[in-house]
């Protein structure tokens, strides 16, 4: 093969692993949307609590220093070594849980029966809140995350596709993040037990029954604020798991929460009602925006993957409004 | 008792189609409008101006747009910040290349120029609906922002990528710049942005008003009745969008002075614009100023007492801002969705039966 050809692959390859973490926080907007109606905004902001969560506990921080610090004068600063990574994640896990619970209790319980985009703004609102709230719990500073993961160019994978070019061709190898193939595990590992859990599970099956049609699972008594907590919960894990991956990949910092930006037209692409949409619809805007940059990009000034994904979208849109996986949208006057 | 509509006997067709038919209503109008014209100016003073004032017009006419389409026409955008980037670029454009031009023409000019390109993406509204269009609209900001940042004929070719405004008269006074009066440019705003919300109080009373309210209230209904989906939500993309480039223009040109568009022209600013329309109350006029004196005040107000008050460091009255305005938004939603203006018509009904509740 030639070295272009090559090249070119290595662009698709990287575009299906960006494509993969897209997904990974699109997931967690069809979960919500689909048990609730609710549009989460917050999603991203919810990925970069979870991840300073997560570092706080790792390192010891001491919540709310810089609050306290300002307002008693004092210096405190970290309580100890800080926790093991798995404690640390089932701690977070446990943040998560009691956030939803103080979300549906507070907010969500009073929003029954209003318009979606009062929702949508609601939860626009939330992620301010929440944005406000992380920084004041952990500092604004950029953090760096260590779970464990390995990170850096896959050296098995760059000497196997050297082999791959024309002799005397100058071609050192694909390059591929280590970091990249373990979230692509990841997210596989994370879809299989989202659709084994809402399909085999009693639970399961009662939020498969509330996306179908919330009075009709009110009728048989299911009840919906049990499920909403659920819901945020399980979209809280999500949010955990992309938080995780981003945070490894580029630091924790405000920039995390915009991936929510991201995951927008991977959503609308996708439709919002399906997991496989979410998944399929980051594949083709990531390898999109990554072959578009790779080969015009370069023509028009660069930085084409601010606006192509969503310029994408919308070109799909044209064709199928309700996104390739969407439910067909009826409307009756 | 003193707010009714009994007794006030109209006698002329034109009296009893005028823009504030109550004769209260009426008397409130003009007593804010001479205080705001013939009082404001002689206080005014480069604070109030700049961090209070200034913001409030610039925000108020963004969000008179946006109302326009999101609260009138129930097609939410999410491009604000890029149409109004669009304004302030037409705007910078013109001044360089007509420097002789009257200021009013060229932020009109500026919104001409808007309306055009929130037509072309307003296109896709024709065929996506709700939150599908919401996320396709963010496609407009993106690109626009990206565009005025690659293209170096938007910004003249400035090493710094960034638009300064060029000085310029009002009839022999500096409007723009640095050596410009705090009054002249409050009343140059305040003109602009009474002027226009009286003709977009009366366009939503006429024919074309009533055509965005059917296609927002239900659009097949509205096709299937006779009003052109094609022109309804065009001409609510084009208007909408010539107040918001009318907002961008006036921002770059009179408040900021300078302008590029990663910051200045950023999502957050299409946020901020929803937010003020949906605490304001989406689909009033009143609403529109409501929302944008709320969300331009509280921060300033914030930052006063927090700063200037307890002294805090100022990162952590951000952070505290941020989550005071996340709360107050959500509490807002909560207690009412229908906005501020709704709490003054609440009041107005009140008022109408004052003394005599039942």
């Amino acid at each position: 093969m030639s070295p272009d050809l090559l090249n070119v692959l290595e662009v698709i390859l990287n575009g299906l692993m960006a494509g993969i973490m897209y997904s990974l926080v699109a997931l967690g907007f069809v979960l919500i949307y689909k048990a609730s109606g609710i549009f989460n905004y917050a999603q991203g902001v919810m990925a970069l609590f979870a991840a300073l969560t997560l570092v706080g506990f790792q390192t010891g921080q001491i919540p709310f220093a810089h609050v306290i610090n300002a307002a008693l004068g004092t210096h405190l600063d970290t309580w100890g070594p800080g926790l093991p990574t798995l404690l640390a994640i089932i701690l977070t896990m446990g943040v998560m849980v009691l956030f939803a619970y103080v979300l549906e209790r507070f907010v969500l319980r009073h929003m029954v029966n209003q318009a979606p985009i009062i929702l949508f703004m609601t939860t626009i609102g939330l992620a301010y809140f929440m944005e406000g709230f992380g920084d004041l719990m952990w500092g604004a500073d950029v953090k760096t995350m260590d779970v464990g993961l390995p990170s850096g160019g896959s050296t098995w994978l760059e000497s196997i596709t050297a082999g791959w070019a024309a002799e005397g061709s100058n071609y050192r190898g694909m390059y591929i993040d280590v970091l990249d193939l373990w979230a692509a595990g990841v997210a596989i590992v994370l879809v299989i037990t989202l659709t084994l859990f809402s399909q085999y599970t009693k639970t399961g099956r009662a939020l498969r029954a509330v996306a179908d049609d919330h009075q009709a699972a009110l009728t048989v008594g299911i009840s919906l604020r049990t499920i909403w907590i659920i819901v945020w919960s399980i979209a809280g894990f999500v949010a955990l798991v992309a938080g995780i991956m981003w945070g490894a990949k580029s630091g924790v910092q405000f920039s995390l929460s915009l991936i929510a930006l991201k995951a927008l037209p991977v959503l609308i692409l996708g439709g919002f009602t399906s997991i496989p949409g979410a998944i399929v619809g980051g594949l083709i805007i990531g390898v999109g925006e990554k072959l578009f940059e790779y080969f015009i990009g370069g023509m028009i000034g660069g930085a084409t993957e601010n606006w192509f994904a969503y310029v994408l979208a919308l070109f799909f849109l044209m064709f199928r409004p309700q996104g390739l996986f969407g439910e067909r949208i009826i409307e009756r006057v | 008792m003193f707010y009714r509509e009994a007794g006030d006997f109209k006698t002329s067709y034109s009296s009893d189609q005028q823009t504030f038919p109550i004769r209260l209503d009426r008397h409130m109008v003009w007593g804010i409008l001479a205080i705001a014209f013939f009082v404001v100016p002689f206080f005014i003073n480069d604070y109030w101006e700049k961090s209070v004032l200034l913001p409030f017009l610039v925000w108020a006419m963004a969000a008179l747009g946006l109302n326009i389409l999101t609260g009138f026409c129930g097609q939410v955008s999410l491009g604000s910040g890029g149409f109004m980037a669009v304004g302030a670029y037409a705007c910078y454009k013109l001044m360089v290349a007509f420097p002789w031009m009257n200021m009013f023409i060229v932020v009109i000019l500026a919104g001409l120029i808007t309306a055009v390109v929130g037509m072309i993406f307003g296109l896709p509204s024709l065929r996506i609906k709700g939150f599908y269009l919401a996320v396709a609209t963010l496609a407009s900001q993106f690109f626009l922002v990206w565009l005025f940042n690659k293209v170096p004929w938007f910004y003249n070719n400035s090493a710094s990528g960034m638009i300064v405004a060029p000085e310029r008269t009002f009839f022999g006074i500096p409007l723009t710049g640095a050596e410009s009066p705090s009054w002249i440019t409050y009343l140059f705003c305040l003109t602009l942005v009474v002027v226009f919300a009286f003709i977009a109080h009366n366009l939503i009373r006429g024919r074309i008003g009533r055509s965005w309210m059917a296609i927002r209230d239900m659009d097949i209904a509205a096709e299937i009745i006779g009003v052109p989906p094609l022109k309804a939500k065009l001409s609510a993309f084009a208007i909408s969008s010539f107040y918001i480039g009318m907002s961008g223009a006036m921002m770059f040109a009179i408040y900021l002075g300078t302008a590029e568009p990663t910051e200045a022209f950023g999502i957050s600013k299409s946020f901020l614009v929803l937010f003020m329309i949906i605490i304001g109350g989406l689909g009033s006029i009143l609403g529109s100023f409501l929302g944008a004196a709320f969300l331009t005040l509280m921060p300033v107000l914030l930052k006063n007492v927090m700063v200037n008050g307890f002294g805090w460091p100022a990162d952590l009255a951000a952070h505290i801002e941020l989550l005071l305005i996340g709360a107050l938004i959500m509490f807002f939603l909560i207690v009412e969705p229908h906005g501020l203006a709704q709490l003054w018509r609440v009041t107005k009904e009140k008022l109408r039966l004052w003394p005599f509740p039942h």
